[in-house]
């Protein structure tokens, strides 16, 4: 089990409102084993937001607080390293996608200052160096990989002069960007259409079978869970209240909760499969 | 049976266009958002109108609702034209809406028991039983009649909405406009949402017009369907006709989309060829069958 | 499977105003700007019964007490006629904000009514009503005070006057904008396809929805209308002797600057510090809805 890449381990937290402080998550344990796509899926408030942005250190402490629990990454913690060496870690060997396109990217420059900024920052925390013109042949390279087809004009394009599909794909490729070997994704085509969705699920598909990483997939679709992952956490009420491999969660789902929540979703076959529902305590 | 087969609602020949204004702010085109679209809701019928971001579907909801004046064509309710009335007392009875997000479609400053009050007090209903009647309405919607004193914010999304049906259904509409009523909901909420709408339609005799970019939704929900592509109808028929016998290329591409979690769905969604090693977008795969087609011409003949 | 249950619900409820208070009460500008004016409304009501020379409100002369430094009898000394300066000012605070009420009572409801018809119903009404706003705008109020001073007579109400009368433009164009953003938002829609009317639209939906820029707006103005007023009697336009007026007072002391520095600097001192207490006070509310908002 330590041979994971991550492993998040018996993690809580608390957020601090108004003076009352009040826990968020419950012991929640994970693992992400080095090239394995796992699913971590869950409603609003169920918690899973806030299990990534522990684990990404990007949870504002106060209001949040951790408890408990270890996030280990290598076998190493990343709660009780120094700042400086998670900051090596973050963004650079784990790298996030971010859910909205549009938020995600600064009107006001281009696809290649925002791109070749982001790489300069993540080499100059790993105490890398490389030339302007170095930089500017990654960005191209991963916007190729991101099978953008002019990468030269993408680069040169303002966020405003690209589609919607077209900007979640310069976010993958931004996170691609520092070679790393986890991939963190946040929902990642929630906000487009159902067919450039589709586009962007095989490709960040591809991109991790291809080159090996390990993904980690934040979502509320179980849809995408099944197209995406080969193993799921489910969690509700800040608890991952089931694990399994993605065939056996659909084939036959052990908690009453996770039953419940498959059956809500509509069949495209028109079966409405609400038996069970009731009949689930 | 005469009276459920004719069509409540007809929507003949419908376009909209924007014009479209260059640098100088002088006229430079149009943007055609809603292109001749026809289509009609049988009582007590639930048309769903399928599409994706700019198909116009919701353009064709606010020219219903007469938010939105159409450049053409005409909103047929029961025998009487409707078309552009803007706003006016007599169509709010007929035909009432219920928005995407609860959240900004409830007035925040506002209690419950006011918003729901605004439908009553606009049509006059007797002043010494609209306490009851909102209670009423509440009940209907599955919501203790407690909350007519709180406020939006004290409220789940789910419960947001049932207030918004509870809304719309105040002066006993006829046609009820469903914008998207659960995209902004959890997949449980969501459903106990659609199973009070599928309840109250057949208690109240309701005709529905249901709007969703979600097609296992679509599925479930309504009986007969258009999908919309870039304000044209391309595609339209009973349900479980057009998703098990999609003829439109686009149709097929958006079946083919949805994620699925079971076998059975995935047998039924349509194959679509890759094109370089990828999904296509709508525009490629059309242009593409196109030129197909053109290239097929000159064997025939 | 319960219905809609998340982590928020499970909590016990908590008021939205003590959500407020709360907030309000962990920002130390705000919680400062708020003690500060509640201070001065306080005196100035209570005036008569907390000074410690009420009589020297009037033309009271006492020349054996006149260009005293501060001291325990006299906190801020007194003046040129030997009248104690400290009951003065909280006598002055009462002008300063009856001059605030009256300026803001008329402005805000025009303003108001001006920018929603504006914002609401777009077209001619707002062309209209924005041009006739833009061009009252270009008037700075304390030339028109001037103006109004030298036609009519310099005193207080037509100062007042003068002031309200170019006042209600910040809060038309305030009302406009924020009207034009919910104008579009679902909820006027919904109430539009419900059948509501204009009446009920403007004043039940959209309204209620500006009171917090509204109460932002107006503790800042209180500040800058209280500075108005200073200046137009420090010009000698505003209020008249006797009656204690801040402005005046500096006027009058700033005759003897640099010896009895007290007569002038102290008054001074007085409108800073009510002008900072509300300006404080609209910040902090300020914070405090734009959290609100954002939610």
């Amino acid at each position: 089990m330590t041979d994971a890449l991550l492993s998040v381990r018996n993690l809580s937290v608390a957020f601090t409102t108004y003076g009352r402080t009040q826990p968020v998550l419950h012991g929640v344990s994970l693992d992400v084993p080095a090239r394995s796509h796992v699913a971590l899926v869950g409603e609003s408030g169920s918690g899973k937001t806030v299990t990534m942005k522990s684990i990404m250190g990007l949870l504002h402490m106060p209001p949040a607080s951790i408890s408990s629990g270890a996030i280990l990454y290598d076998g190493r913690d990343l709660l009780t390293m120094p700042r400086r060496e998670r900051l090596k870690l973050t963004g650079t060997d784990m790298s996030m996608v971010f859910q909205d396109p549009m938020s995600s990217l600064n009107p006001v420059f281009t696809i290649a200052d925002q791109m070749s900024t982001i790489l300069k920052y993540a080499d100059k925390r790993l105490g890398r160096s490389r030339s302007r013109r170095q930089r500017m042949d990654r960005v191209l390279e991963v916007l190729g990989q991101v099978r953008m087809r002019e990468p030269e004009r993408v680069a040169r394009s303002y966020p405003i002069m690209l589609s919607g599909g077209m900007r979640q794909r310069v976010l993958i490729a931004m996170a691609l960007l520092s070679e790393p070997r986890l991939l963190i994704a946040d929902e990642p085509g929630t906000a487009l259409d159902v067919t450039t969705q589709a586009q962007i699920l095989k490709l960040l598909k591809d991109l991790v079978e291809e080159r090996g990483l390990a993904l980690l997939m934040i979502t509320h679709n179980l849809g995408v869970v099944r197209e995406t992952s080969d193993y799921v956490y489910v969690m509700h009420k800040g608890k991952v209240v089931e694990e399994a491999p993605t065939a056996e969660l659909f084939a036959a789902p052990k908690v009453a909760y996770t039953r419940a929540l498959i059956d809500a979703v509509p069949r495209l076959t028109g079966a409405r499969p609400t038996q069970r529902m009731e009949a689930a305590p | 049976m005469n009276a459920r087969q004719s069509p409540l609602l007809e929507v003949v020949d419908l376009v909209k266009s924007f014009p479209v204004y260059n640098a100088f702010g002088s006229r430079s085109g149009e943007l055609v958002a809603v292109d001749h679209v026809s289509f009609s809701i049988r009582r007590g019928g639930i048309y769903g109108l399928a599409g994706e971001s700019g198909s116009g579907k919701s353009t064709i909801a606010r020219m219903i609702m007469g938010l939105l004046a159409p450049t053409g064509g005409d909103v047929l309710l029961g025998s009487e034209n409707i078309t552009g009335t803007l706003g006016t007392r007599a169509r709010s009875r007929q035909v009432q809406m219920v928005f995407q997000n609860p959240g900004s479609s409830l007035n925040p400053r506002r209690t419950i028991g006011q918003s729901i009050a605004v439908p009553l007090e606009a049509h006059a209903y007797p002043r010494a039983d609209r306490r009851r009647r909102i209670t009423e309405l509440l009940d209907m919607v599955q919501l203790p009649a407690s909350f007519a004193d709180r406020y939006p914010h004290e409220l789940s999304g789910g419960q947001k909405q049932r207030v918004a049906i509870a809304r719309a259904l105040a002066v006993a509409p006829q046609l009820i406009v469903l914008d998207e009523p659960t995209s902004a909901l959890d997949v449980s909420v969501q459903a106990k949402v659609i199973e009070l709408l599928t309840e109250l339609g057949r208690q109240l005799d309701l005709t529905y017009l249901f709007i969703s970019h979600d097609l296992s939704l679509m599925r479930n929900f309504a009986d007969e369907v258009g999908i919309l592509y870039r304000g044209r109808i391309v595609e339209s028929g009973p349900t479980a006709k057009v998703f098990e016998h999609p003829e439109h290329d686009y149709t097929r591409l958006l079946i083919a989309s949805v994620p699925v979690i079971s076998a059975e769905e995935e047998a039924l969604r349509p194959h679509i060829p890759l094109i370089d090693g990828e999904i296509p977008t709508a525009e490629k795969l059309l242009a593409l069958r196109e030129s197909q087609r053109t290239t097929e011409v000159p064997k025939r003949i | 499977m319960s219905d809609e249950l998340t982590l928020a619900e499970d909590a016990p409820r908590l008021s939205s105003a003590y959500q407020s208070w709360y907030r309000f009460s962990r920002n130390p500008t705000a919680m400062i700007g708020l003690v500060i004016v509640a201070v001065c409304v306080l005196a100035a009501i209570l005036a008569p019964w907390i000074t410690p020379h009420p009589d020297h409100v009037g033309a009271v002369v006492n020349f054996r007490a006149r260009h005293l430094p501060p001291s325990a009898d006299y906190w801020f000394g007194t003046d040129n006629v030997g009248r104690d300066i400290f009951t003065r000012v909280i006598f002055g605070f009462r002008i300063s904000l009856m001059l605030a009420v009256v300026v803001l009572g008329t402005a805000i409801p025009i303003g108001t009514i001006l920018g929603l018809m504006a914002g609401y119903f777009g077209g001619w009404v707002e062309i209209v009503f924005m041009r006739f706003t833009d061009i009252a705008l270009a008037i700075p109020p304390l030339v028109m005070a001037l103006a109004v001073a030298a036609v009519l007579s310099p005193d207080l109400v037509n100062s007042m006057l003068a002031i309200a009368a170019l006042w209600w433009t910040w809060h038309t164009r305030l009302i406009y904008s924020i009207t034009r953003q919910l104008r579009t938002r679902e909820f006027v829609e919904a109430a539009e396809t419900l059948g509501a009317s204009k009446f009920h639209i403007l004043f039940r939906e959209i309204l209620p929805n500006c009171v917090s820029a509204i109460a932002v707006k107006t503790s800042l103005d209180c500040g800058f209308v209280i500075l108005v007023g200073a200046s137009l009697s420090f010009l000698g336009l505003g209020i008249q002797p006797p009656t204690p007026d801040l402005g005046t007072m500096v006027a009058s002391g700033s005759a003897f600057l640099p010896d009895y520095w007290w007569e002038s600097v102290l008054p001074g001192c007085a409108i800073l510090f009510v002008a900072l207490g509300f300006n404080l006070l609209g910040d902090g509310l300020r914070d405090l809805y734009d959290v609100e908002n954002v939610r």
